[in-house]
């Protein structure tokens, strides 16, 4: 009997020659225990080896293998061909980011937006190692512990439709990351993350929600926005109502 | 960092297509919750308006009143309840997002948040019915 193959239809676009991006099919043998970026593996090592796409650990820590997968943002790693077969799979580059080439699309606007938050433990005065660590206890771990989970993957903002039709917006994965750090007790940066309350940050955010639900973490940016919003409209009232206070 | 860059010339930008809230049910119902609002709204200039004519007399209220009892008014009102309804519900699903309800160190599951929220609409609604219902009697 044939070996049972499921068919893969992928965005083929070579820059410098192509106008547009077109579509390619590729037969790969069915098995039960392959993953969509098995299957390209194969593709790459056995059929075609101009295929291009990003991966790396295959096993969902990096966060590099980042596609659409039938129109939904999957790390390919962790999607099985058994969950689409006999149908056949989709395989197109991130949504909302440029392609460079086939799968592998361009992620400069993600690392911009990413640096400007800031995401790092912020001091007023840094005090000497010799005075020890910073404390925290496991109630202040526990205000910002999910998003510490991000791996920078952009699978939020593929799926965010925000970011789609405006390219400006902070996004989900950023502002997520700069309230991660917001909220940790032991950073006092929150007034130099000022672009996380701006109006290309949260404010453009109109809660979809997409982002939670397509993140591979369990991370929660809708969560990290919203309540965003809470706390700079809180602060934005306090400053109004009490402007000889501290905040 | 900027050397990495790709060259901009050569990369491929798609464009976001008009139709992209109906290709997934969850965007559908995203712009059926933001589109909630402008019959609320509707309902919302009808029923000032209604007020206002208690102001002109009761021959003004009671003749625009009657206006309102006509059957396209009637499908208006029965879709704004709906799309109200449907608002409400999403609006408490956001809420369980926005002020997670804690009980010591741990947070409750979003959906008992939800129906605490629906429990409280429905008897509130009641009230407010037995009561308009008493006065009117």
């Amino acid at each position: 009997m044939a070996e049972p193959t499921i068919t893969l239809n992928i965005t083929r676009y070579r820059p410098g020659q192509d106008r547009a991006p077109t579509t390619q099919s590729y037969a790969v043998p069915y098995k039960e225990d392959w993953v969509v970026l098995d299957a390209l593996n194969h593709i790459k090592d056995q059929m075609d080896g101009t295929l291009s796409y990003r991966w790396s650990c295959r096993m969902g820590v990096c966060g590099s293998c980042g596609m659409m997968v039938n129109g939904t943002p999957k790390l390919t790693c962790a999607a099985f061909l058994r969950d689409y077969y006999p149908g056949e799979i989709r395989v197109e580059p991130l949504v909302n980011f440029p392609i460079i080439r086939d799968l592998v699309i361009d992620m400069s606007d993600f690392l911009d937006k990413l640096k400007s938050v800031k995401p790092w433990i912020i001091r007023k005065e840094e005090k000497p190692v010799s005075q020890g660590e910073y404390l925290q206890s496991p109630a202040q771990l526990e205000a910002f512990h999910q998003f510490t989970q991000c791996i920078n993957c952009m699978l939020c903002y593929a799926a965010c439709p925000v970011y789609g039709l405006e390219p400006k917006f902070l996004g989900p994965a950023a502002i997520a990351l700069g309230y991660r750090y917001n909220m940790d007790s032991r950073d006092q940066g929150q007034e130099q993350r000022a672009v996380i309350g701006n109006h290309d940050g949260i404010w453009d955010c109109t809660f979809v929600g997409e982002c939670s639900v397509v993140c591979p973490k369990d991370v929660d940016p809708a969560a990290a926005i919203q309540r965003s919003k809470v706390d700079t409209t809180k602060t934005w009232f306090q400053s109004i109502l009490m402007p000889w206070g501290q905040r | 960092m900027s050397g990495t860059r790709p060259d901009p010339s050569k990369l491929y930008y798609r464009e976001v297509p008009a139709t992209w809230w109906l290709k997934k049910k969850s965007y559908f119902f995203f712009m059926l919750r933001e589109l909630s609002s402008v019959f609320i709204a509707i309902f919302l200039l009808v029923y000032l308006y209604q007020i206002y004519q208690l102001t002109q007399g009761p021959e003004a209220y009671v003749a625009f009143s009657r206006r309102l009892s006509s059957p396209g008014w009637i499908l208006f009102n029965l879709i704004a309840l709906l799309f109200a309804l449907y608002h409400s519900i999403t609006w408490f699903q956001s809420s369980a997002i926005v002020l997670p309800l804690r009980v010591g160190e741990r947070e409750l599951p979003r959906n008992l948040f939800v129906a605490l929220n629906v429990i409280a609409l429905v008897v509130i609604s009641l009230i407010i019915l037995v009561l308009f219902l008493r006065l009117k009697g």
